[in-house]
């Protein structure tokens, strides 16, 4: 697949926003849902310790 | 190798996070594949032009959505009859992995049928069992989080999602017929002419990524609820 | 699947215990009955609501019959699965209050069989009725009288499956916070199937087709709910009542 120029990559054929807006979407989530699991287990991490240091 | 023993939250708790980093490099392998293929192998659709490319995320989300709720209600399931206490937990680990999916897929399918269709939605059969699909995940969530006793809340989930498993072909097919027989022409997004193969194997690439990165996902989302329900286990003193 | 939890072992089929299945069916069924009666009041409800909500939909619409007659199927059958689950909170927290539930769960009758019996009485005082209002409603949306015909039988085929799938999420909200409305977002994904064929039926006698294609699907969703959902509402009750 060839892309005439970086600027013809990014408007995808004039239907950029749709095609950007769902990756942009999809990597919102991933990273989202990453960081609150993350957050999660660090805030159930603290829990542990609160306990069993009291 | 005796794999019962990770049956225990103590063994799976570090299992888990021994093999989450690897499904995640996983993912991230498969996606720069995947988009690789998608963006600069895979050519122009000839109808669609460049807006079919939403595929490479659609379905593969739309697949994993489904997935993860067979394998939430094989855990629950599990969990129901053989009173383990780890595959309840494996269950509610599932489940928001499992609705984020959902929402992708169903967020992905209207950036994809405006353009086509003219419609920000379109009640065909796959985006509508999708939506269906994420009422049955927001149920067993809902469900779990409303009863105070955990272990109640993973009987009870686990019936919901066992009568939803058997409830989802139903619904499926039941919309199916719907959708056939309200539209003349039988619209579908994913119904294309011919897909070139470099198009098909682009999605199988990001299906994998998906799933690499549920997995990964769904260990570590399990291992903070392991934490959060075992607190008080001389083994978590341990790693305190 | 361990069954312990859904029912302990059957008796072995003879006639003397077959004879105390229908009974305690029937005397089940009598139960719920009277209280019903005794409180008529709440299943006259629902059956107001169905008549209210059917009424709304031409205010928000407009009144051209023709509109009318394209979405009177889909009005009514949706506001019949609206009031099929307002009705739900009927069918076991009374009991669930005042312990009469354990009782129920501790006898040595299956429970599948106690939840059917209350089902049914369900039916009998709240389905039934819509049923035979539903045509009356029909002529407000101007369908034609083969189309109401079919709309009678599509609810009678579709309530009680309602009732029975209903059941399934009172049993499990048992005991939650907020149970009404959890039901609703437990129940109305599950009710999807019916709801198709049910208004499909009718969407097809309207179209000059048969609906003995819906019709035989509802059957089928019944005869479905029917083995699996008292089944699952056991097992819902037992793990409420733990």
């Amino acid at each position: 697949m060839e892309w005439e120029s970086w600027s013809a990559f990014w408007a995808m054929g004039g239907y950029g926003g749709y095609v950007w807006g769902s990756f942009g979407i999809t990597a919102l989530v991933m990273i989202g849902e990453l960081m609150l699991v993350h957050r999660r287990h660090r805030a159930a991490r603290e829990a542990v310790k609160h306990i069993h240091r009291a | 190798m005796n794999l019962y023993k990770y049956a225990a939250p103590s063994t799976f708790y570090p299992l888990a996070g021994r093999l989450a980093p690897w499904f995640y490099g996983a993912a991230a392998i498969f996606t720069v594949i995947g988009l690789y293929i998608g963006f600069f192998v895979a050519p122009t659709d000839f109808q669609q032009g460049e807006a079919y490319r939403i595929i490479f995320i659609h379905v593969p989300a739309a697949w994993m959505s489904m997935i993860v709720y067979l394998a939430m209600a094989f855990w629950a399931a599990i969990g129901l009859a053989f009173n383990t206490r780890l595959s309840s937990m494996m269950a509610l680990a599932l489940a928001p992995t499992g609705a984020w999916m959902t929402f992708i897929a169903l967020w992905t399918g209207a950036l994809w049928g405006k353009p086509m269709w003219g419609t920000w939605w379109v009640w065909d059969a796959r985006l509508t069992s999708e939506l269906i699909l994420l009422f049955l995940y927001v149920g067993f969530m809902a469900l779990h989080a409303s009863i105070d006793d955990p272990r109640r809340a993973d009987r009870a989930a686990a019936v919901l999602a066992i009568v939803g498993a058997i409830n989802v072909p139903i619904i499926y097919f039941s919309v199916q017929w719907w959708n056939t027989l309200h539209q003349g022409a039988s619209v579908s997004l994913t119904k294309s002419p011919s897909m070139a193969t470099t198009m098909l194997w682009g999605m199988l690439v990001m299906a994998i990524a998906f799933w690499m990165y549920c997995i990964g996902a769904v260990l570590s989302r399990c291992r903070a609820i392991i934490l959060e329900r075992e607190r008080s286990a001389d083994w978590v003193k341990e790693i305190a | 699947m361990n069954r312990a939890g859904i029912e302990s072992t059957v008796p072995p089929s003879t006639a003397a215990q077959e004879a105390s299945l229908a009974a305690a069916f029937v005397a089940v069924v009598r139960r719920d009955l009277l209280l019903a009666m005794r409180r008529r009041a709440d299943v006259l409800t629902t059956l107001v609501f169905f008549v209210i909500v059917v009424s709304l939909f031409p205010l928000g619409i407009g009144p051209e019959l023709n509109t009318l007659r394209t979405i009177g199927p889909g009005v009514l059958w949706v506001a019949a699965l609206l009031a099929a689950m307002l009705a739900l909170n009927r069918l076991f927290a009374a009991d669930y209050a005042d312990g009469t539930l354990e009782q129920m769960v501790l006898t040595p009758q299956p429970l599948s069989v106690l939840v059917l019996g209350k089902v049914a009485a369900l039916w009998l005082t709240t389905g039934l009725p819509l049923v035979v209002m539903a045509p009356l409603l029909g002529l407000q949306y101007a369908l034609p009288a083969e189309a109401l015909y079919t709309l009678v039988i599509a609810l009678a085929l579709g309530t009680p499956a309602l009732g029975l799938i209903g059941a399934v999420g009172a049993a499990l909200t048992l005991g939650a916070r907020g149970p009404g409305v959890l039901v609703s977002l437990l129940v109305l994904p599950l009710y999807v199937p019916v709801l198709i064929f049910g208004a499909g039926a009718v969407d097809a006698v309207m179209s000059g087709l048969d609906a003995g294609g819906h019709l035989s699907l509802l059957g089928a969703l019944l005869l479905v709910s029917l083995v699996v959902a008292p089944l699952a509402s056991a097992a819902a009750l037992r793990i409420a009542l733990d």
